[in-house]
């Protein structure tokens, strides 16, 4: 570590790549997520990427909005996790003589109209949406790099064929694309992670494919088809840690959608089925008691989803504007 | 320079049709996967199969998938939007009336979110790294990524319940005056002004500050011309021209909002039409509930593309090389 400042004045400028043609070519500052593995064939190449990596992050550690949404998200881990450990009551059986009972000291949140604990749901509603999103984006985000990969890269009759088909499904809406497919399989849980994973991995193929134009013309990759490699080795092993930034500001944002799209269609009924506890499959059940003065059985729930995605966006647009400067 | 505007907006035009049928095969296929066979789901659990096979026939349901498409789409073309199962009516009386009024709720949301936001983000990036700024941009950011179900009973609880100034449903009683209309109508869109404040108020802060920091505005207030009249004549105008993008496009979010809204609000717009038909297996009604949000979506992002082009020519002349 202490000759650190040494080598990185070493590293900083050759833009033709590491000389054994492995190593990414460090004319990308983006290289968060890069794979030790890969960066380790080049010492010079390593100790710049590790020290880009560890400003990042220290960028992110002064970032008031990225500490807010980490220490919500953090929460709701926990609840995901231990939440059935301590939440105070059963989530799922309630006690038929206690319903819609206003807050209170032993209801912090109150109780529905089954006699359920409002604060033990909300708890314990956090676990299923904690799976299923990050689930989903991350299938999103695998196919849809390997997709938007293979057309930037190829490029000409694939690019288009894909392109056409990429911009026909993103002319709906998500939950809508979700809607005609979820009503087709019916609602489970790998239903959603497929759907949402299809349409994230178009819009995130995207993302990936006007990266790799760019790269396409650099004069690494002209060099490494100079050496007779793959179109795959070429993709996956010199493109894929060059374009790793944008992809996980991609990653990152999609999740919040996720969650966003997630909790809509568990309210519409097409989601997360009850009595699993689940914050938008509550709200769709207690809202219509709204008038009767129950708002604590809608209102509670409402607060966690809103917290929920307002810290994954919080920790996006942190990464975001740390990486794209 | 007129040949490449017509050449480049006629590619355009085109580009919109493919993408079109594509989406029209896309919705057409999702629709022949869904589980029971019409005739089954008309007729529910207790009829004869005899009865399900004969009413499968009427509806040509058993016929092959190319000849159903062809069908399907021709039918359209000329202005047969086909049979709801449900209701046993032409699907396009429920579905010109209901697109109807999602439009009037969406205009009150643009009416609304379009002046706020883009004087949020001009306002914004004049105070740009300061309080103000972080503000109106976390704040936006945060509101925008609200599921509408969400931000909708929380209005609920504090306006209609709490403070009890605006009503619970979105539709007036029949024969009420513009005027009332509209109040209903606000509570509703407020929801979809959250989620689209946030990105039109970043697109108009971003195109601001790329013109203030451009030599012309630099130019200008080094002239001596005072700073609103910089602001006015120089920066506002081309700071609002990948505004108009931004808007276009975020139609196709606004609709897929209207559908959470409307049945929030139990709205009879196009997207309470549509969760109707998906509970209900009404597919016929589903389908051309999903193509006209299509091609609302389509139109809408030519429209944006054909304004920008003709707005700047510089864009056109880059694209056209």
């Amino acid at each position: 570590m202490a000759d650190d400042q040494h080598r990185e004045s070493v590293a900083a400028p050759p833009a033709t790549g590491a000389p054994d043609g492995h190593g990414p070519a460090p004319h990308d500052p983006l290289a968060v997520g890069l794979p030790p593995a890969t960066a380790g064939a080049s010492g010079a190449v390593d100790v710049s990427a590790r020290r880009i990596r560890r400003d990042h992050f220290r960028q992110l550690m002064h970032s008031k909005p990225f500490l807010v949404g980490a220490v919500l998200l953090l929460w709701w881990i926990v609840c995901a996790i231990f939440g059935k450990a301590f939440s105070p009551y059963n989530p799922v059986n309630g006690s038929l003589l206690q319903f819609n009972l206003a807050p209170s000291g032993s209801h912090w949140f109150g109780t529905d109209s089954l006699g359920r604990d409002v604060l033990s749901r909300v708890i314990v509603g956090s676990r299923d949406i904690l799976i299923i999103a990050p689930l989903a984006t991350l299938l999103g985000t695998a196919v849809g790099t390997a997709v938007g990969l293979v057309q930037g890269y190829f490029g000409g009759l694939v690019d288009n064929v894909v392109g056409r088909i990429v911009d026909a499904v993103l002319a709906l809406p998500v939950v809508i694309v979700a809607f005609l497919f979820v009503v087709a399989v019916g609602p489970s849980t790998l239903t959603l992670i497929l759907v949402i994973g299809f349409v994230f991995a178009l819009l995130i193929a995207r993302t990936v494919r006007t990266a790799v134009l760019q790269e396409r013309e650099l004069d690494y990759i002209a060099a490494a088809r100079l050496r007779n490699e793959s179109g795959a080795h070429i993709m996956f092993v010199e493109i894929l840690p060059n374009v790793s930034g944008p992809i996980l500001v991609e990653f990152t944002v999609r999740l919040g959608y996720a969650i966003f799209a997630i909790a809509t269609l568990s309210f519409l009924g097409f989601g997360i089925q009850p009595p699993t506890p689940d914050w938008g499959a509550d709200i769709a059940s207690s809202y219509q008691y709204l008038a009767a003065g129950y708002w604590w059985e809608t209102l509670f729930p409402a607060l966690a989803i809103a917290s929920l995605v307002v810290a994954v966006n919080l920790i996006a647009d942190s990464i975001e504007s740390v990486l794209i400067q | 320079m007129g040949e490449q505007v017509t050449g480049y907006l006629l590619r355009r035009l085109g580009l919109a049709l493919l993408t079109l049928v594509l989406l029209s095969l896309i919705i057409f296929l999702a629709g022949q996967v869904l589980p029971g066979n019409p005739g089954r789901a008309i007729l529910g659990p207790f009829a004869s199969q005899h009865a399900v096979t004969a009413l499968d026939n009427t509806l040509g349901v058993n016929r092959s998938l190319p000849a159903q498409y062809w069908t399907w789409v021709s039918g359209i073309v000329h202005g047969d939007l086909g049979m709801s199962y449900q209701f046993r009516a032409p699907v396009s009386s429920f579905l010109f009336p209901a697109l109807g009024r999602s439009l009037k709720l969406a205009a009150v949301a643009f009416v609304i979110v379009v002046p706020l936001s883009i004087v949020g983000g001009v306002v914004a990036a004049l105070n740009r790294g300061r309080a103000t700024d972080r503000i109106i941009s976390v704040a936006g950011l945060s509101l925008s990524t609200v599921p509408e179900f969400v931000s909708g009973v929380v209005l609920i609880v504090v306006f209609a319940i709490g403070l009890k100034v605006l009503p619970v449903t979105a539709s007036a009683p029949a024969g009420s005056p513009v005027l009332t209309q509209i109040k209903y109508l606000i509570l509703p869109a407020i929801p979809l002004v959250l989620i689209l404040f946030g990105y039109i108020a970043r697109m108009a802060r971003a195109g601001t500050i790329e013109a203030l920091d451009s030599d012309y505005v630099r130019t200008a207030t080094l002239k001596g011309l005072p700073r609103w009249v910089v602001i006015r004549r120089h920066v506002l105008r081309n700071s609002l021209l990948p505004t108009i993008t931004v808007i276009a496009t975020q139609t196709g979010y606004l609709i897929g909002g209207l559908v959470v809204v409307e049945t929030l609000f139990n709205y009879p717009g196009i997207g309470r039409l549509i969760f109707t038909a998906a509970t209900d297996k009404d597919f016929p009604m589903l389908e051309a509930g999903v193509l006209a949000i299509g091609i609302v979506y389509l139109l809408a992002t030519l429209v944006a593309d054909v304004l920008y082009t003709l707005l700047n020519p510089r864009i056109r002349l880059v694209r056209a090389e």
